[in-house]
């Protein structure tokens, strides 16, 4: 009795599950007509990585599906970046957003699985503010050194001889600085490192690593958590996405015998002004930051971050899709949509022009 | 006892099923199913950890980031971050949860013994993850000017002065994450030892009552005699919830790599479970291996943990027999 009604079931449920597969066909096939009828895009995009585009990817999302009439559906997966690469790279995703650009290793590897060039653009600048909590201290103009000495544990008040040198006419008073790092491993935390080592190598003496190197000071879980540490504690220093650090006073960091403030502008004039990686493709921007630069206005404790694709694609849609969506990201339009929405940086002109001539060359075999 | 079973061996009675017998063999086969499937689970757990890990122990010293060079290096201050806030929170939470048990079981009046007991067992319904929020977010800074306090005060002597040194200026110490812990295995041991407190034999407890023992005299000769196993495991439980607890560690406590005796820096070395979520999601294939041989370690230790618990149980329980 029993095994009879399931038979019974069975019947109807693998007719339903025809009919199912056959209406997805069939939508498939109308979303490619209507593809090819207005020029819209449809179908679904998956790419994923880096976290720290979250909310940039998630207002070029919004804005790029409006614009396809919701026929498009974008997935971003916050896989980080390692994951992000290496899932591009088993063609899990159709492109990558990474906080560095793919590394040599990898590139052989990735131009495999792409058939040819991989695309490699510039999509997402922030500054890395130095925040600190200090009431009474408005504004605090430190070098690459000092700021090095206090992350190592080296300087531990705030009244320090080093500090003070610096800071003509600002009252410090004795407290205690407790330094706040990142306590899961961060493309920031890798930033700011390289920042410290590069400009200030006598006092910074560890490798850029996505996990902080100097035991001691007080850590926090993400960007949100070291804000928010920063704030609880008085006399605390740390560094976050600017976009977050929301009303924490921020450090005014030496570049050439000036302090800037970090700024959009200054973080991508940094981007315009550092050399581009040797022996890369034509399609391949990977940049190396000029950490120590003394361009004026320029501020150098950035966060680069890329989007990574294929320069061809088997699948035509795909190939659409990508093009569209990466052509969106790196114009104008899309690069004042992070500015506003994640508080990003905007590619300067020349940065921009590059990236959106290299987009625009994506196109299926 | 033995002698009506006999008889309905014997001869079935009426509303005995004649094809009860079908029923059963596919019971007692769902049952073995179902056990043997724990064990598969375990072993497939095992087995995974063993494959994936395995290449963890022996990588390139750069793998083990910027604060160790070998997998041992690596590893044993997680280990001891891992049991300091275990022990601190045994320490805590062992006296109190047996407090607790003993007023539900002996002491108080049914009106209130009842609603305790609820209250106590709503504690375990509370994820980790707010535990870990309410922790990081609201006990920590509270806790700032204790400890100040203990160092102002135990800072000179001679061990605890280890114990309490430089204090920390935002309070997310192993101190407060083992306090953190405390509370969240407070209700796992109060509810298996209020349990086997209950269960000693009224018998006992009124003969020595008869005897002329006061209750707290009884409650030392008959319940905590009769009651050790089943205490021991209690704690042994309590333990192994507070050595995997990952959430609220990773919140809670501001994680730095230095060994020391400090239980109020700064920073201390964080958990294993905690270590690996904090790692996850930013890292490198290597690092993932290593990551997963930390799991083993820690899966190793607390099977070491619980089958020492049996032992301490069955020793205690054939002392009884005796």
């Amino acid at each position: 009795m029993k095994l009879k009604s399931l038979r019974n079931a069975a019947v109807p449920g693998v007719a339903a599950l025809a009919l199912l597969m056959s209406a997805c066909g069939a939508s498939n096939e109308s979303g490619n007509d209507t593809d090819s009828t207005d020029g819209g895009l449809s179908g679904e995009l998956n790419g994923g990585g880096a976290t720290s585009q979250e909310k940039a990817q998630d207002a070029w999302k919004a804005s790029f599906q409006g614009a396809n009439g919701g026929n498009l559906v974008v997935n971003y997966a916050l896989l980080g970046s390692t994951d992000g690469r290496s899932q591009f790279i088993s063609k899990a995703l159709s492109f990558a957003g990474s906080d560095s650009y793919i590394k040599d290793e990898d590139l052989t590897k990735a131009k495999e699985r792409c058939g040819g060039t991989i695309v490699e653009v510039p999509a997402y600048i922030s500054s890395i503010a130095i925040a600190y909590n200090l009431p009474g201290v408005d504004e605090l103009k430190l070098d690459a050194a000092t700021i090095a000495k206090i992350f190592a544990g080296k300087i531990t008040t705030w009244n320090d001889q080093a500090i003070a040198a610096q800071n003509d006419g600002v009252e410090l008073p004795a407290t205690k600085i407790s330094p706040v790092h990142r306590s899961d491993d961060s493309g920031t935390t890798k930033n700011f490192t390289d920042y410290l080592g590069k400009v200030a190598p006598g006092d910074w003496k560890y490798e850029a690593e996505d996990a902080f190197p100097v035991s001691g000071g007080l850590s926090a879980e993400g960007t949100s958590g070291v804000v928010k540490q920063i704030g609880d504690v008085e006399g605390a220093i740390g560094y976050a996405d600017a976009s977050q650090a929301g009303d924490l006073s921020h450090v005014s960091v030496k570049v050439g015998d000036a302090y800037v403030a970090p700024s959009p502008e200054g973080a991508a004039k940094t981007v315009e002004v550092s050399p581009v990686v040797e022996g890369r493709d034509a399609t391949d921007i990977a940049v190396d930051v000029d950490r120590t630069t003394t361009e004026a206005g320029a501020y150098p404790v950035i966060l680069l971050s890329y989007l990574i694709a294929c320069e061809t694609y088997d699948d035509a849609t795909e190939a659409a899709n990508v093009k569209g969506y990466l052509e969106y990201i790196v114009s104008d339009e899309g690069q004042q949509d992070a500015a506003d929405n994640a508080g990003s940086a905007k590619l300067a002109a020349t940065t921009a022009k590059q990236a959106q001539d290299i987009v625009a060359k994506i196109s299926s075999k | 006892m033995t002698a009506p079973t006999a008889e309905i061996e014997d001869q079935p009675a009426d509303w005995a099923s004649v094809r009860g017998g079908i029923g059963d063999r596919i019971f007692s086969g769902a049952a073995l199913a179902a056990g043997l499937t724990i064990l598969a689970a375990l072993a497939g757990v095992f087995i995974f950890l063993l494959a994936k890990g395995a290449t963890g122990f022996s990588k390139p010293a750069g793998v083990y980031g910027p604060h160790a060079e070998s997998f041992l290096g690596y590893v044993f201050p997680l280990l001891v971050g891992t049991f300091t806030a275990s022990i601190i929170a045994l320490i805590i939470a062992v006296p109190l949860a047996f407090g607790i048990a003993l007023v539900i079981s002996h002491y108080a009046p049914k009106w209130l013994s009842a609603p305790v007991a609820f209250v106590i067992d709503l504690l375990a319904a509370v994820p980790s993850v707010v535990y870990g929020l309410w922790g990081a977010f609201f006990l920590a800074k509270k806790l700032v000017p204790m400890h100040d306090w203990l160092h102002a005060t135990f800072g000179g002597w001679p061990i605890l002065g280890a114990l309490f040194g430089e204090p920390s200026t935002a309070g997310r110490t192993v101190l407060t994450a083992g306090i953190v812990l405390a509370i969240m295995i407070l209700p796992i041991i109060t509810a298996i030892t209020r349990e086997v407190f209950s269960r000693t034999p009224r018998l006992h407890e009124e003969a020595a009552l008869a005897l002329g023992a006061t209750r707290w005299e009884m409650i030392r000769m008959t319940v905590f005699p009769y009651s050790r196993s089943g205490m021991v495991s209690a704690v042994m439980l309590g333990l192994g919830r507070a050595l995997g607890e990952t959430m609220a560690v990773t919140m809670v406590l501001s994680v730095g790599f230095d060994l020391s005796w400090n239980i109020i820096a700064q920073s201390s070395p964080t958990s294993i479970a905690a270590n690996v979520a904090l790692k996850y999601k930013e890292r490198s294939a290597d690092l993932l291996n290593v990551l997963v041989a930390t799991g083993l370690v820690l899966f190793l230790l607390t099977f070491l943990v619980n089958f020492a618990a049996r032992w301490v149980i069955g020793r205690s329980e054939r002392r009884m027999a005796r």
